[in-house]
């Protein structure tokens, strides 16, 4: 029963007060923010763990204070390890990424697009799908056919295209990163002088 | 700390499977303050429909026998 009375709205309003807390004894952003999300995971795994007499937040920072001990005991004990950053391109494929810049972050990226719903609408719109779903390389194309136009579950994919799971996300990551971009150089940039038609 | 590759890997891959307790959670914090993450969020579920109705005109198009 206690269960429902933690939203994860509930606990996001309480995240800014936990990050502040981390961030005090931390001193590092991005530690400070992983510590407040394995707060907030343990929070949510245990929400029976919450008597209710303390208050939500009260009983929060005593999960994030275990949580920030933990982190003094490990950089302790790993003080030595470097971090590993990246995920192995064990795929042939080693192309550079293009769509992200070294530290992960967005290389352009995903602008808003205007009314997509109406998209759907338009005999234009499904001539640049189609394009943009052919100008996938083969692979990729016949992977993320298998899976939305045929609709076959990731593993029916996997067996289908004689692909590891691992190269499935990856593929199925890329495939999603290029029709995006395509449709929107092609279409959601450029529809402007139409849309004040329609 | 996750960063826009490895959230929009997530993303994707919520498509495809049902993300942890943890994965989801790092989605959705990260897309709280992310714009373009959520506009990769919103356009690959747009994408998901397009290829569906695609499919289905496709299917009125070419298989109208069945």
């Amino acid at each position: 029963m206690t269960d429902t009375l933690f939203t994860e709205q509930t606990l996001a309003e309480q995240r800014p007060v936990l990050f502040r807390y981390a961030l005090l004894q931390l001193r590092d952003n991005e530690l400070a923010d992983d510590a407040v999300q394995e707060t907030l995971l343990a929070a949510l795994q245990s929400a029976s763990g919450f008597e209710g007499k303390a208050g939500v937040r009260t009983w929060l920072i005593g999960i994030l204070k275990h949580k920030i001990a933990d982190h003094w005991r490990r950089s302790a004990r790993e003080a030595s390890v470097p971090e590993f950053t990246q995920t192995n391109e064990d795929d042939g494929e080693t192309e550079q990424d293009e769509f992200f810049m070294s530290n992960g972050h967005w290389n352009g990226g995903p602008k808003a697009w205007a009314d997509p719903e109406a998209a759907l609408k338009q005999q234009e719109f499904w001539t640049i799908y189609e394009t943009c779903q052919n100008n996938l390389p083969p692979k990729m194309a016949k992977v993320f056919m298998l899976r939305e136009l045929v609709g076959l579950e990731a593993n029916e994919v996997c067996r289908e295209a004689g692909l590891s799971e691992a190269n499935y996300w990856v593929t199925m990551h890329r495939a999603r990163l290029r029709l995006r971009e395509c449709l929107e150089i092609r279409w959601f940039n450029n529809t402007k002088k139409e849309k004040l038609h329609a | 700390m996750r960063n826009c590759r490895d959230i929009s890997a997530l993303v994707s891959q919520g498509l495809d499977k049902k993300l942890s307790l943890r994965e989801r959670l790092a989605v959705w914090l990260h897309v709280m303050m992310c714009n373009r993450c959520r506009n990769f969020q919103k356009q690959t579920q747009f994408i998901r429909k397009a290829a569906r109705h695609y499919t289905d005109d496709l299917q009125s198009r070419l298989g109208k026998k069945s």
